[in-house]
């Protein structure tokens, strides 16, 4: 194999599985340091800076760096990440003054589509630089899907008014019930650039007999979601079905036992272990008394004259093909029926565009959805982008925030007249951890605690008030031990091979036997000879040569725990512990990271 | 050393042994000896061979004297029956604890200070008794505790890291137990685990007086230019004779190595160690012959490493004296008082 370039920014990107899952690669390691130091609001602007909606995503991220964690490889639960965020949030003191203040407006004026996390992310980054940005959306107040969708008792409003205020106090136009009916017509209005930020605002239909006879008590999920938070709606039937094994079902499914829904189920077409909700939401939803009851597809709702009175479903299971492909089949046991007083259809989401026109400058594809760029995400005209759900259809959050990154970093080098495909590399800082013999400026020895239950609210008190948000978060002490379980990925192992006398102390030391000293060879039949099994091949092998018998040193970075023994035991410091800050390049230096001290 | 104790998560593919231990399972307290010391190499290699061959670590004895070797037994086996001795006496410590309990398996751990000046005579009665243990000597060639000075096995001529030159002749360990009848001599180096790991599991299944002097870089005082027991000096000079392969128990016997090339010795347990000839001249069973080999060769400055006298017929100090079978601890008062019958038969067999 060929010694690793170490220098390149992606290969320790990779070694920090969290930041680099994490669609906007947030420093994860970094913050979660903070938080054991009790630095809650240096942690909050770290995550603020990259995910511009700490104690939202706090509460609601799907947490694609969840599943990435090492500690997930290492035993059987990963870090709580996602609620080590929410702590940054809860007990951060005010930030107002550390918010990015703007420079003088530089003339141009950005039109943005929708008041979402895409579109805010957007404003964020470029009003900081002078640009006049305006947000349109058809709601009263900014946050989009965030506001109307995630149902109070997981997500309250003050939190969602607290972080949208810091991106539009930033100097942005928020044009609230506004909805943009043509971007012909925006188009004229002599924006520089139009970002388009609407989400997936329609949720599909679910086109089956009865389904417009008994339209009365058949409620389309995120639309009945909104009217809910907009306290359009305050009440359900007893019985209630929810269709549907994604996020939103959990939501819809949860609301409802808030609304007076006293037996409500989940049905859902395929396994329990299949669904598309996330498994902690699963949970959530189990915890509140509600069946999820799998394997069945509707087939028809029945009704008496137009009064729903239950859906009938058939039974199926699942097959496989040759190729690994699942097809539900009929099972051949009897159709059931279940008795019910409302459905709610949560079965996905669409993109809807009726009010762009097709004359315009942006192409469509063949499903109705824009051209867009994956990397610059501009459309087929070059003055408009697109983001978050209405770039490539539903997501979540977090993608919504990467998203919106990327187009306002597309933005302003076209407004700055330079080539948006050329794309920086992330800003990485680099800095040994050494402060003495056996002392590092990070806290280097593994807690062996399992991962902290975040507490909840007592279900009987929940289940009352659809505004009691279930999760209380955890307190400092339980924030501070689950912060300790982190194993600190981003504190590298670095080695210095013309420093190296090969006399193993690496090698024995290693808790996790991930150093091999051996001869070279390809990289499969390196991992052949490793001292441990190499059992994730997705992880790399970190390789160096230059070694006086002419071997080389292998390490397998996948279970390392950088617990910084390798370098404690090394004689002539060929090993050091390097931290590698990696910094994602945003438009502009819009928060320049300079501004906080190092951690 | 290092101020934190070594994490409990391991590797989770780690392979285990017959009894469904991993080779953490042998792991004792973290080290407190310096970073990058041989002597950790070689209780790394202690671990895996009874990692490997699956020994119970409660059947194991391990007995040192005073010296950075002889602190290494808290580092290994932590389950394991241990006794940290005076300064040189590990031999007779060890001889008086195989008296007593036959059952178990002992490993003395000592250093060249311990074995080659203040217990040189200890070590020499250990060896020509043919007590049945694992002898290992950690050799750096310097007193490390004391800063540096040289130790008995100090080559002449080699060069302190001050600058002094060694003026006295060395105490080779390995002609020493050759002559004095030790039945398993073997020279390894802390940087070689392939070649030290067999033959401490070959040591250990080897039923006698077993010895083994592995050249143990002390990187404080002993690691520098003009030392000759450098990780330099000694990957330069290491002239291995062969290398092996334990082979434990019933399995069949595949060896591709080309003919002529590899040595089958069983040992008295069943076991059979396929010895890897190197030097094809070089017989492990002539110990006159192995004992002008290593004259020959530490003349030219070579280090001679690898097995270099098996005798697959040894006995030990049990069979030697025909003792009991069983431990000591064993017998009960029937055994121990056989009655005023037995005692006139002696009495009248003395008169």
């Amino acid at each position: 194999m060929k010694p690793t370039d170490i220098s390149a920014p992606d290969y320790f990107h990779k070694v920090v599985d969290c930041q680099w899952a994490c669609p906007a690669h947030t420093p994860v390691p970094e913050y979660i340091r903070l938080i054991a130091e009790g630095r809650y609001s240096d942690a909050y602007m770290i995550n603020w800076r990259s995910n511009v909606f700490p104690g939202i995503l706090g509460r609601t991220c799907d947490r694609p760096c969840e599943p990435a964690c090492r500690r997930g490889r290492v035993e059987d639960t990963p870090v709580a990440i996602c609620r080590l965020k929410r702590v940054a949030a809860d007990f951060k003191d005010d930030v107002k003054h550390r918010m990015p203040k703007p420079m003088a407006k530089n003339g141009r004026r950005i039109a943005i589509v929708g008041g979402g996390p895409a579109s805010l992310t957007v404003a964020r980054d470029l009003a900081p630089l002078g640009y006049h940005c305006t947000v349109f959306d058809s709601d009263p107040k900014a946050g989009g899907m965030m506001r109307t969708q995630i149902p109070k008792f997981r997500l309250p409003d003050s939190v969602i008014d607290e972080e949208t205020d810091y991106i539009l106090d930033l100097g942005i136009e928020f044009k609230g019930g506004h909805r943009i009916d043509s971007l012909k017509q925006l188009l004229t209005e002599n924006f520089d650039a139009v970002f388009v930020g609407s989400g997936a605002p329609r949720g599909r239909e679910l086109e089956i007999p009865g389904r417009k006879e008994a339209a009365a008590n058949i409620h389309i999920g995120i639309e009945w979601l909104a009217s809910v938070s907009f306290e359009h709606v305050s009440k359900i039937g007893k019985r209630v079905i929810v269709l549907g094994g994604g996020n939103t079902a959990m939501d819809c499914c949860r609301t409802a036992r808030r609304l007076g829904g006293e037996d409500v189920k989940v049905v859902v077409r395929s396994g329990f272990e299949e669904m598309k909700a996330s498994p902690w939401e699963k949970e959530d939803a189990l915890h509140e008394d509600i069946p999820i009851l799998n394997f069945m597809v509707p087939v028809a709702f029945i009704h008496d004259n137009g009064k729903l009175t239950g859906v009938t479903f058939q039974k199926v299971k699942a097959e496989y093909d040759a190729k690994g492909r699942r097809n539900l089949v009929p099972s051949g046991e009897a159709d059931e029926t279940i008795n019910c007083d409302d459905v709610l259809v949560a079965v996905g989401q669409e993109n809807s565009f009726p009010w762009i026109e097709r004359d315009c400058g942006v192409e469509f594809d063949k499903w109705n959805m824009p051209k867009v760029d994956a990397k610059t995400f501009v459309s087929t005209n070059p003055k408009v982008f697109f983001g978050g759900d209405a770039a490539f259809g539903p997501k979540n959050i977090i993608w919504a925030v990467s998203h919106g990154h990327d187009a306002a970093l597309s933005i302003h080098k076209m407004l700055s007249g330079e080539d948006i495909t050329e794309r920086p590399l992330p800003e990485v800082i680099v800095s040994s951890q050494k402060m003495g013999i056996h002392e590092w400026s990070y806290d280097n020895d593994v807690s062996n605690d399992k991962r902290y239950k975040v507490p909840h609210r007592d279900k009987v008190i929940a289940l009352k008030d659809i505004r009691a948000e279930v999760e209380l978060g955890y307190d400092v002490k339980l924030a501070l031990g689950e912060a300790q379980r982190c194993l600190n990925c981003d504190i590298q192992t670095v080695f210095a091979a013309p420093l190296c006398i090969e006399c193993d102390a690496c090698v024995d030391i290693c808790p996790m036997d991930c150093i091999t000293f051996t001869d070279n060879g390809e990289e499969e039949d390196l991992r052949t000879r490793l001292k441990a099994p190499s059992l994730h091949p997705d992880q790399d092998l970190y390789v160096a040569d230059g070694l006086k018998t002419g071997r080389v040193m292998v390490k397998d970075e996948d279970v390392c725990l950088h617990c910084g023994l390798c370098a404690e035991r090394c004689p002539t410091g060929a090993w050091d512990m390097q931290k590698h800050l990696i910094d994602m390049t945003h438009a502009g230096t819009s928060c320049p990271s300079k501004a906080r001290s190092a951690a | 050393m290092t101020y934190i104790a070594k994490p409990k998560f391991q590797h989770p593919g780690l392979p285990r042994n017959d009894l469904g231990f991993t080779h953490r399972d042998y792991e004792g307290k973290v080290s407190t000896l310096c970073a990058g010391c041989g002597h950790d190499s070689i209780t790394a290699s202690i671990i895996e061979a009874c990692f490997e061959l699956s020994i119970e670590p409660h059947r194991v004895a391990k007995i040192s004297g005073i010296g950075c070797s002889s602190k290494t037994p808290d580092y290994f086996l932590g389950n394991s029956h241990g006794f940290n001795s005076v300064h040189g006496r590990m031999p007779s410590v060890l001889t008086g604890a195989n008296l007593a309990n036959r059952d178990l398996i002992y490993l003395g751990v000592s250093g060249d200070g311990d074995s080659a000046s203040i217990g040189f005579g200890q070590f020499a009665h250990s060896i020509r008794r043919g007590v049945n243990m694992t002898y290992i000597v950690e050799n750096n060639g310097v007193y490390g505790l004391t800063k540096g000075q040289f130790s008995a096995t100090a080559d002449r001529g080699s060069k302190s890291k001050k600058g002094l030159i060694n003026s006295d002749s060395p105490i080779d360990l390995v002609a020493i137990a050759l002559q004095l009848g030790a039945s398993f001599v073997a020279r390894s180096f802390s940087g070689d685990k392939t070649q030290l790991v067999p033959l401490i599991a070959a040591a250990i299944q080897h039923k006698g007086a077993a010895f083994i002097d592995v050249i143990s870089p002390c990187v404080a005082f002993n690691n520098h230019a003009g030392s000759t027991k450098s990780f330099d000096y000694v990957r330069e000079h290491n002239d291995a004779v062969n290398r092996l392969d334990v082979i434990s128990g019933r399995d069949p016997i595949t060896v591709d190595y080309a003919p002529g090339t590899v040595q089958l010795v069983e040992q008295h347990d069943g076991t059979r160690i396929a010895l890897r000839k190197i030097d094809a001249d070089y017989d492990p069973h002539d110990r006159v012959g192995a004992m002008s080999f290593l004259q020959k060769h530490a003349a030219r400055g070579q280090i001679v490493t690898g097995l270099l006298y098996v005798d697959p017929e040894s006995d030990d100090l049990h069979s030697h004296l025909d003792t009991v079978e069983a431990p000591l601890n064993t017998l009960d008062a029937v055994e121990l008082c056989p009655g005023n019958a037995a005692l006139e038969k002696i009495n009248a067999s003395l008169r």
